[in-house]
């Protein structure tokens, strides 16, 4: 498409911003934040609140320490099962998160509620999936539905799941042999 | 059993190596099968019993979301409805509430009447097709001719709606694309009784067919205990006695105000199972009813978006009820016009797991009926 090629017309001065008013926080939601604070009031220096909204909540965790959350939420907590995991690719900040989404089946009080648990792993420039040091303890012990959850997100971000009784890859070839797909430097073809 | 030879040389990590037995017979259901879908299921049998079970999906994985991790919010729209064609406003729905809230507009009123209505009639033509399919493995073709036939009422309808068959593109952040016919809810509220009536005789000829409940019943029962822990969703869990819909449980647009019964079955069994997608149908009309009552008879039906929405430094997770289940959305926003990372959390991509736990100790011609039962899409669980 050719673009006919004009002068642009001469900018009119933008009139003058008005300041934003100042935004107060509104205050974290009180059922939200109680059993978030279950979870921080037992592990205060390892993990962080990243936010309290309504219905949603997320906090992330140190990966050290990711297993032993998880497992006093599971024991502790009506979340029962994760519905969704998803795997992120930070390249600037050389990390790859991993965000399990709890929900609630058996507490009433809990169905609208999500929980995200979220932590990061190093990343590495060349991966060699299940050989480097992108690895994380598996969560199937306590929530037993990450199982295909963990395996797609072994296979797209390359990040291992050790315990995991069964890493193989699930929707992509056994004989792929290129990057894991989802990382921002695996490169659509004609894009 | 032989001998465990383990092979010296160090394997790839995704590689396996098997030893072969006399006894214990692999074989490979699919993926081209017509009765595994687009889907492998690899069975190891003995003599009739299954006594192992490993989905193999993947055969159709598109890459949904690496496409639209580059692509802006709106061009997404056509490409996300892909997984599941005939349900494609469900599966659009969360992507759409997650992008209005991300962006940070107001639906106008009618807008979300418009949307429960075709969402509902989409459940219904989803339905529809699942059950022809399920109805022919089971050896029951009348099964397949009527829903194949039923679903065309509504395809027709959906059609003078949206313009599409089956791929509509419909819903938009902001509402939907384009406003209904005239005269439209004359025209819905004839064919959704006509459809009610249709479908109510399906009783008549499968559900209470016998032959179908000696083939079903207590056929890969899934206990409460066991549907809650592996996560499952949608028809899967509700036929295992657990009481949970998004519709009721987290309402989205105006769900909150129609009344909407959540089918429970506490069996558990192949025939709850299928049995719950057909009471969704029935519930489905009476949505469709009560919405088409209380929807606004005129007024708009779009926000008008700016032309290249951005989301902030923000994150956004949504859930709808689909078809299959629950369908998520989560999408992680980096105040770009394209989504930093979008994630799809489908219910048959959830309800998979069932399939091992369920199949083992079944005999092999039950498989179909176990399987087709999970209410599942292939295309859908690849993404």
């Amino acid at each position: 498409m050719s673009k006919a090629e004009t002068t642009p017309p001469p900018k009119a001065t933008p009139p003058p911003k008005a300041t934003p008013p100042e935004k107060t926080e509104p205050p974290a939601p009180a059922f939200e934040k109680s059993y978030v604070d279950q979870i921080t009031n037992q592990f205060s220096d390892d993990v962080e609140v990243e936010y309290i909204k309504e219905n949603r909540t997320r906090v992330n965790v140190k990966k050290e320490k990711i297993a032993e959350v998880a497992k006093f939420i599971k024991d502790n907590t009506p979340f029962d099962h994760a519905e969704s995991v998803t795997g992120v690719d930070f390249p600037e900040d050389k990390e790859i998160g991993v965000v399990y989404h709890l929900g609630s089946y058996t507490d009433d009080t809990y169905s609208k509620q999500v929980l995200a648990l979220a932590t990061r792993v190093p990343r590495e420039e060349n991966p060699n999936p299940g050989n480097d040091s992108t690895k994380l303890p598996s969560l199937r012990d306590m929530f037993y539905s990450v199982e295909f959850h963990e395996r797609e997100v072994f296979e797209m971000l390359g990040v291992y799941f050790e315990s995991h009784p069964d890493n193989r890859r699930l929707l992509l070839p056994e004989d792929w042999a290129d990057l894991p797909p989802l990382r921002k430097d695996f490169r659509n073809k004609g894009r | 059993m032989t001998e465990q030879v383990i092979p010296t040389k160090q394997m790839p990590p995704g590689l396996q190596v098997e030893n072969i037995d006399d006894r214990i017979m692999t074989l490979n259901v699919g993926p081209q099968h017509p009765g595994s879908g687009h889907m492998r299921i690899i069975v190891k049998i003995d003599g009739d019993y299954i006594v192992d079970a490993d989905p193999d999906p993947g055969y159709v994985h598109r890459g949904e979301e690496k496409m639209a991790e580059s692509r802006n919010y709106i061009t997404n729209i056509p490409h996300l409805e892909r997984p599941v064609i005939h349900d494609s406003c469900n599966i659009l729905y969360p992507y759409v509430l997650g992008v209005e809230d991300l962006v940070g507009i107001e639906v106008p009123e009618r807008a979300k009447y418009v949307r429960v209505i075709t969402a509902e009639l989409n459940r219904c033509i989803y339905i529809q097709y699942w059950l022809a399919i399920y109805g022919i493995f089971l050896g029951h073709s009348t099964m397949f001719m009527w829903p194949a036939g039923d679903r065309e009422l509504l395809i027709d309808l959906m059609e003078k709606i949206t313009g599409a068959r089956v791929t509509h593109a419909y819903f938009i952040p902001g509402g939907v694309r384009n406003d209904v016919p005239a005269n439209f809810e004359d025209v819905c509220l004839r064919q959704v009784n006509y459809f009610e009536k249709r479908i109510k005789e399906y009783a008549d000829i499968f559900y209470d067919n016998p032959i179908l409940k000696a083939r079903t019943e207590d056929t890969g029962v899934l206990s409460k205990e066991d549907a809650i822990r592996l996560g499952t969703t949608g028809s899967v869990l509700r036929a295992s006695g657990v009481d949970y819909d998004i519709r009721v449980k987290e309402p989205y647009d105006v769900y909150d105000e129609l009344d909407v019964h959540t089918n429970v079955l506490k069996a558990g069994d192949s025939y709850a199972r299928s049995k719950i997608p057909w009471l969704d149908m029935l519930e489905s009309c009476n949505i469709i009813r009560q919405a088409l009552e209380k929807m606004p008879k005129s007024g708009s039906i779009r926000t008008k978006l700016k032309p290249n929405p951005k989301g902030g430094d923000d994150e956004v997770y949504r859930r709808v009820e689909s078809g299959r289940g629950a369908a998520g959305c989560h999408i992680i926003s980096k105040s770009k016009p394209e989504p930093y990372r979008l994630k799809l959390s489908v219910g048959s991509f959830r309800n998979l797991i069932a399939l091992p736990y369920l199949l083992k100790g079944e005999k092999l011609g039950n498989m179909p009926a176990v399987y087709w039962s999970l209410n599942y899409w292939p295309v859908e669980a690849d993404r």
